[in-house]
């Protein structure tokens, strides 16, 4: 008799994913737009260390990075003491004005005044190297430095 | 000829593809934080500089050894206590000139939050990290103390229930709709009254 139905219908119809493309590109445009690139290749260990008085750094404004700690695995051969990266290479300190001065031609002219060095310092490296570089940003006149940080609280460093 | 029409693409490897995409952008996205404690290095100064002479009360010696000791006024300190000590020396206003001055007006140290400096001195082998958190507690030190004056200010010039932190943060912010003139002069006058001056031995 047909009045009954069959077993077969009355199962669960399978969930419709049809929009399954929809979701997935929703996420994927996201993470496109918030993604930024990493812009320089790390050569060494950048724990930074924690504060918590900190300021955000304007993102309008041009930002030179300069890097500093001990080299990590793969670059022992560069030593166990703190060094200074520049772009995607070691440097030497006194290449800091010739690195200045290309980051200055790099940007707009009226820009060139607002440059702010942020100094991306491992927590264990020691003040030799920073004071040696901020003597460096000092004869180049690039006053204006950030001391790059993680937030936490600074009694636990 | 007969129009033929053109075969449906097969739209199933869409999510594959948008997948595959997704899980790169994953991988390799880096939220920035980029913040951090912004100074302002002073300029190499000029061969034939004159001597300015300081009154020893008015300067507070921070000294941080290579074994990461802090020496505060000639004194072993601990990191923790480092904070309370710099308002006290800076809100002490010692000659009564300042009249917005809550210290102990103690005649030994400083005279007036204008004429206070902090003097802060590493040697080579400090670690960074010290440095950093000594750096950290004496711009704490400001800050509290601006904070305080702006809760104290702020209400006058109605801008009440907001700190100092609060209103730089406002007066950076686009989306904030109050009077923005007013509130830089807000700004101004704190920091005038409490100037932050920190100098670093080389």
């Amino acid at each position: 008799m047909s009045k009954f139905k069959s077993k077969k219908d009355n199962e669960l119809p399978a969930v419709n994913t049809a929009s399954l493309p929809d979701i997935v590109f929703m996420l994927l445009f996201f993470f496109m737009v918030v993604t930024v690139m990493r812009e320089d290749t790390l050569l060494i260990q950048n724990r930074l260390p924690l504060a918590d008085q900190v300021e955000k750094l304007e993102k309008k404004y041009p930002i030179s990075y300069i890097y500093a700690g001990k080299p990590s695995k793969g670059y022992e051969k560069y030593g166990t003491e703190a060094r200074l990266q520049l772009n995607d290479k070691f440097a030497d300190i006194s290449e800091i004005q010739a690195f200045i001065n290309s980051e200055r031609l790099a940007i707009r002219n009226e820009l060139v005044d607002y440059l702010t060095v942020s100094l991306k310092v491992d927590r264990d490296a020691n003040m030799g190297i920073v004071g040696d570089i901020k003597q460096e940003l000092r004869k180049a006149n690039a006053l204006k430095i950030n001391y790059s940080v993680a937030t936490g609280s600074a009694l636990e460093n | 000829m007969a129009k033929r029409s053109a075969p449906e693409v097969n739209a199933g490897s869409m999510a594959d593809i948008a997948f595959l995409l997704l899980i790169f952008f994953l991988v390799t996205t880096t939220i920035p934080k980029d913040s951090g404690i912004s100074r302002k290095l002073p300029p190499m100064e000029p061969e034939n500089d004159e001597e300015v002479i300081i009154k020893q009360k008015n300067i507070f010696t921070v000294l941080i050894n290579g074994k990461d000791q802090l020496l505060v006024e000639d004194e072993l300190m601990e990191l923790k206590d480092l904070r309370a000590a710099a308002i006290e020396f800076l809100d002490n206003g010692g000659d009564g000139s300042c009249n917005y001055c809550n210290g102990a007006k103690n005649p030994k140290s400083s005279d007036n939050p204008d004429k206070a400096i902090i003097s802060l001195k590493n040697e080579r082998e400090t670690s960074y990290s010290t440095y950093i958190s000594v750096q950290n507690e004496l711009v704490a030190a400001y800050n509290d103390l601006r904070n305080k004056r702006a809760l104290l200010v702020g209400p006058q010039k109605s801008f009440g229930e907001m700190d100092f932190v609060m209103m730089e943060k406002n007066y950076k912010d686009i989306n904030f709709n109050g009077d923005k003139d007013k509130l830089k002069e807000v700004i101004d006058q704190i920091r005038t009254e409490y100037p932050e001056k920190l100098s670093e031995v080389q």
